[in-house]
């Protein structure tokens, strides 16, 4: 599976994306999984009510079902406009 | 096509005369254009930087203009948004809505923003300096999407 990491998500965590084999059933389970990773991990999913996350690249919520999933991407709300 | 995701500039003229050009029905154009602001709470700013996410940034606009032309009888609709290096005084986004009348036109182009602000996967980062820092979501901006939930 691939995540992605933007705005300080990426920062913290030290990559933009990175290639995992994971039996996470949802994002929330994902992050408590990437949190044991070391580097960043944890500094970057501390607070989790300022964590989106986007599976194939739809908005979902964080326990959304992750079975098929290829991309998940994980990021602060959005700041456009 | 509608929606661009580009680093370049874009010319706002040429913009709506290729909106509106093919199509003589169109009687109302209203037009938003955000630019950087250089002053800012933490300070003045000295650039902005817009990271997106290539792919979901494309899509999640095309999703908006559905949305907006399920909603009024748009003519036509076009939305710029750029990424990269910006400084105070650019431009940052265009939204174009044309309908028939002005109504439609007015809250089209306000709808489109309000749901570009919290559904677009951008994120700006502005530095001065007093350092650099990424902008934080506002709450005005979510109740602001709400109130088109509400209607």
């Amino acid at each position: 599976m691939q995540i992605l990491y933007f705005s300080w998500l990426r920062e913290r965590v030290g990559e933009a994306s990175e290639e995992i084999e994971t039996q996470a059933a949802t994002p929330a389970d994902l992050i408590t999984e990437l949190k044991t990773r070391g580097g960043g991990h944890a500094m970057a999913f501390d607070d989790i009510s300022a964590i989106r996350v986007a599976v194939d690249q739809q908005m979902v919520e964080l326990d959304h079902p992750l079975e098929g999933a290829r991309e998940v991407a994980f990021f602060p709300p959005m700041t456009g406009g | 096509m509608s929606v661009s995701v580009q680093i370049e500039d874009f010319d706002i003229a040429a913009e709506i005369e290729a909106l509106t050009a093919p199509d003589q029905d169109i009687g109302a154009v209203v037009t938003f254009s955000g630019l950087v602001r250089e002053m800012t709470d933490a300070g003045a700013i000295q650039t902005m930087e817009l990271e997106h996410y290539p792919g979901m940034t494309e899509r999640a606009l095309e999703e908006i203009v559905e949305q907006a032309r399920a909603r009024w009888p748009l003519n036509g609709v076009r939305v710029i948004h750029r990424f990269g290096p910006l400084a105070p005084g650019d431009r940052i986004v265009l939204v174009i809505a044309a309908s028939r009348h002005r109504e439609a036109a007015f809250e089209a182009a306000a709808f489109l923003m309000d749901y570009l602000k919290t559904k677009a996967p951008f994120w700006k980062k502005e530095a001065g300096s007093h350092g650099a820092a990424w902008v934080d979501a506002r709450e005005a901006d979510d109740q602001a999407t709400t109130r088109w939930e509400q209607t």
